[in-house]
């Protein structure tokens, strides 16, 4: 018998179908990855699995969802976690200031008795015992091979470990039959990746049935005993993983967007070292950023150059765009263009020509209720005045302006929506996601930084984004600093590419380097006389 | 059936259901001898009158500081306003419009110390905004009676200092903008034919015309500066005040703007309804506009950080309705003085409703 079936499940939003006719069947123990276009589908799909509130809130769905072949309908996400199904969402949902333990047992914790609650038998006003706690929750965090005190307090903790323990909080749960990951490896670097596929097929192995989405297609291949594709709401594809045959990526790519997706064709690196200016000059930088701080860190970028950035997570990669803009507190000595660039001052670097794409796209990267257009046009029209007509001397906002630039990048980076109007809090990660790169886009900077580009972006959407930042480079001559956790991503784009450990530039390569050396730079060994 | 359900969402739930109870309430009337046309006549006044009182809460609340609990801070400065501008005899048209002004400067003043204790709470607005709308409103309490006013219209009589708790606005500048375009005389009064208890009688409806007009400038004015680039600033700022810095807002200016603008709308709004009202009320008189203001605007269909002007001209007409319609058509339908407690109710349920959808939102 099945653990999970899906029975024609269909779902609209307001007229605007996302959903149709989805059946599918999960055995006990397997892995099945669920492969699709920014906007396929899938996250809804999770949810009604899930019973999330804007499932209801939004009309409910249509079909049927059997679980251990009782048919059931989750009202609230609780009475899924008491059926046993786990989630760990597309954003996190820590509690900051917690330490890694009380996150993975809130509102689980282990009790024991105390005198008032053995009189008044209340289960409320037992006293929670603090090393059991500790002690269960690194039992789960140790489950998934990675090393991590259970005390460490979460603010504190790079984002790839915040991934770790959410899924920790869900095999701790020992009723947990059905786990859920949408997209867990969007902020992992490689090799952190690795070890939480190594986590997900242990996990199956006992017994354990895992729904696993990505647009890491090779994670996919790899951790997967199932794979189904979806496109535009439809199960296009539904094979168990070993029966796909030849080429597996390319085909499920192919599914996917209905068309061939050509590989990434990545330029010639140049070498602008030597025939062009400096542009960007950062000299002991400290960055005091939560859990990517930068400690010194000095390095040069050339006119014209794509400067990449890597780095396991951590360890201060994230921390230096975030400095530069003014997001975090900074000191030390950058120079833009042959003046002193001031330190903590977004509107003054925004005004010199820096754009910045946030990782951190629902913290500062975007309003989420308000309409697309008002997203892409807004530092724009605060900084350069874009999108503003005067009456009577006074700068108002021109709605149609920002309609017609907000439809241009629409268009241009294929954005899935119903419109400049619609609200950003309605579209899938991966479409917010453009929006990002649209509103720095916008700015016409002289430099551009972008922090993890591609995070949560499909295939197709991610070939999209990186030609849109070469051509921007090409055309405009746009400097671009990019930073990312995907090391071949980088290689493909960067003319020179960074390595970041301990808050410091460790080393700059031109990326033809061998990944094995970059691997071994970035924690943190250097092979002195190493010819590359 | 599914398209009026999604119909009604979208208009607003509690919106609905308050003026669908309305709606039955107007039309039973009659039947428990009540004028349609007087009842009429009073919520389209106290419309009026509250309008730009409920308006004053929207700047405030677009740059996420939150219901403007402290809205006595600029009541007070209208009644300041009032006080000083009687003082030096001021009367008609002229009065009532320096009046206005004054308060929203004497308001301006208070609001920017007002906007910097609150950027200094982040977090913790409205609490602190409580404290202080009941701090300021009995210190007041000493400042009228010891202010040096002399005007014999507005001290008390017996001792000649302290300004009296009602002060008649009559010689002043009472219901001059209500009868406007005259000025003068009785203003725009329409005469409607009406059976009330089996007779047939002649009701008047008096439509106070300019402050009517007073009060949409005023909405015109505040929808204009959300339409400019600084209001879109503070727009910003309510909605994700992260983002706005990242823009390069200063987030501290903008809320302390919008301190200001909303601390001055309510001076001006103060001084709107002495003239409709005519009488100006001092001492404890502020406190009884808090809760019923912030509630009106939550009834127009406001959340914790968005607020419109179609917000704000739905709740003054509908919270004002139920003020008004309640007391005279339910006391005289159940003969039991019931109308304070469904005020009570209705007041009080809206903005606890109002604060659990933030902890629901935040947890
Ligand atoms: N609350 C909502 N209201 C209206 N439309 C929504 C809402 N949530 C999602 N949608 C729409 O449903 C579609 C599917 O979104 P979903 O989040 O499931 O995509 P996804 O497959 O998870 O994409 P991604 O890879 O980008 O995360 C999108 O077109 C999105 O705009
Ligand atoms: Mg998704």
């Amino acid at each position: 018998m099945p653990l999970l079936e899906i029975k024609n499940v269909s779902k609209d939003f307001d007229g605007n179908v996302v959903l149709k006719n989805i059946s599918f069947v999960l055995d006990e123990g397997k892995v099945l990855g669920l492969c699709g276009e920014n906007g396929a589908g899938k996250s809804t799909l999770m949810n009604i699995l899930f019973g999330m509130d804007v499932i209801h809130e939004t009309g409910g769905f249509q079909g049927e969802v059997i679980l251990d072949g009782e048919s059931v309908s989750f009202k609230t996400p609780v009475e899924a976690l008491n059926a046993g199904i786990g989630m760990v969402h597309q954003e996190f949902s820590l509690i900051p200031g917690f330490t890694a333990a009380e996150n993975i047992l809130l509102n689980r914790e282990i009790t024991k008795n105390n005198i008032v609650s053995s009189v008044l038998r209340s289960e409320k006003l037992k006293t929670v015992d603090m090393p059991a706690v500790f002690e269960s929750a690194q039992q789960s965090i140790d489950a998934l091979g990675i090393k991590l005190p259970a005390e460490s307090v979460v603010s504190e903790l790079p984002v790839g470990y915040k991934q770790f323990i959410e899924i920790a909080r869900e095999i701790n749960k020992d009723n947990v039959k059905l786990l859920i990951l949408d997209e867990p490896t969007a902020v992992l670097t490689e090799s952190e990746a690795e070890t939480l596929l190594h986590s997900i097929r242990s996990i199956a192995a006992r017994g354990i049935s895992i729904i696993f989405i990505s647009h890491r297609l090779r994670e996919v291949i790899e951790a997967c005993d199932q794979v189904i594709v979806m496109r535009d709401g439809l199960i296009v594809a539904d094979y168990p993983t070993d029966e796909i045959g030849e080429h597996p990526i390319g085909k499920i790519a192919s599914w996917m967007t209905g068309r061939t997706v050509g590989e990434s064709v990545a330029d010639e690196a140049r070498d602008l070292t030597k025939e062009k200016k400096i542009i960007l000059s950062v000299k002991n930088l400290w960055v005091d950023m939560p859990g990517e701080s930068v400690e010194n860190a000095t390095f040069d970028v050339y006119e014209g150059e794509i400067f990449g950035i890597a780095g396991l997570a951590g360890q201060g990669k994230l921390g230096i765009p975030n400095g530069i803009m003014g997001i975090y507190p900074s000191t030390g000595e950058v120079i833009f263009n042959g003046e002193p660039h001031e330190l903590n001052n977004p509107r003054k670097a925004q005004q010199n020509g820096f754009a910045f794409v946030s990782e951190d796209r629902r913290g500062v990267g975007l309003l989420l209720d308000e309409p697309i257009s008002w997203n892409i046009c807004f530092n724009a029209m605060q900084i350069q005045g874009l999108g503003i007509k005067k009456y009577l001397g006074i700068p108002f906002r021109h709605e149609p302006t920002m309609n017609e630039v907000a439809d241009k990048y629409i268009d241009e980076l294929q954005i899935r929506c119903t419109g400049p109007q619609q609200k950003v809090s309605n579209l899938s990660g991966g479409n917010q996601q453009k929006i990002c790169l649209a509103k720095a886009f916008c700015m016409e900077p002289k430099i551009l930084l972008v922090s993890e580009p591609t995070r949560g972006i499909d295939v197709g959407a991610k070939e999209l984004v990186l030609d849109a930042l070469r051509r921007y480079n090409k055309e405009r001559g746009t400097t671009i600093v990019i930073v990312s956790s995907e090391l071949e991503e980088l290689r493909s784009i960067a003319d020179r590419i960074a390595v970041v450990t301990e808050g410091m530039v460790f080393d700059i390569l031109p990326p033809s380097t061998k990944s094995a050396y970059f691997g071994l730079l970035m924690s943190g060994e250097k092979i002195e006389g190493e010819v590359i | 059936m599914n398209r009026v359900v999604k119909a009604i969402d979208r208009f607003g739930r509690a919106k609905f259901i308050i003026a669908a109870f309305l709606f039955i309430l107007l039309m039973i009337a009659p039947i428990y001898g009540v004028s349609r046309v007087s009842t009429i006549n009073d919520v389209v006044l106290r419309f009026a009158m509250n309008g730009v009182l409920v308006l004053s809460m929207v700047p405030m609340i677009q740059s996420g500081c939150g219901l403007n609990f402290g809205i006595p801070l600029g009541l007070i400065s209208g009644l300041l306003a009032e006080a000083i501008i009687m003082e030096y005899n001021w009367t008609g048209a002229a009065g009532f419009i320096a009046a206005m002004a004054l308060g929203a400067l004497i308001g301006a003043i208070l609001g920017i110390f007002y906007g910097y204790l609150l950027n200094r709470i982040k977090g913790d607005e409205m609490v602190i905004a409580t404290y202080v709308g009941y701090a300021i409103i009995y210190f007041m309490n000493m400042m009228w009676l010891g202010l040096p006013f002399k005007n014999p219209a507005s001290v008390q009589g017996y001792a000649g200092e302290g300004l009296r708790v009602t002060i008649s606005l009559d010689k002043y500048w009472s219901h001059v903008f209500d009868r406007w375009p005259s000025f003068q005389g009785e203003g725009l009064v329409l005469n409607i034919p009406e059976v009330v208890n089996g007779q047939q009688t002649v009701q008047n409806l008096r439509i106070p015309v300019g402050t009517i007009l007073l009060f949409l400038l005023f909405c015109l004015l505040i929808w204009l500066f959300f339409r400019s680039k600084t209001g879109t600033a503070m727009t910003a700022v309510g909605s994700n005040a992260d983002y706005a810095r990242a823009a390069g807002i200063n987030i501290n200016r903008m809320r302390q703007l919008s301190v200001v603008m909303s601390t001055s709308l309510a001076a001006v709004g103060m001084v709107i309804y002495g003239q409709s009202y005519g009488f100006a009320q001092y001492y404890t008189a502020p406190q009884f506009f808090m809760f019923p203001t912030v509630a009106a605007i939550l009834l127009g269909g406001a959340v914790l950080t968005k607020a419109t002007i179609s917000n704000v001209l739905w709740g003054a007409f509908l919270f004002q309705a139920v003020l008004t319609m309640t007391p005279s058509i339910i006391n005289s339908a159940i003969e039991l003085d019931i109308s304070e407690v469904i005020r009570m109710v209705v007041t009080n349920g809206l903005i606890v409703i109002a604060l659990t959808r933030k902890v629901r939102k935040n947890g």
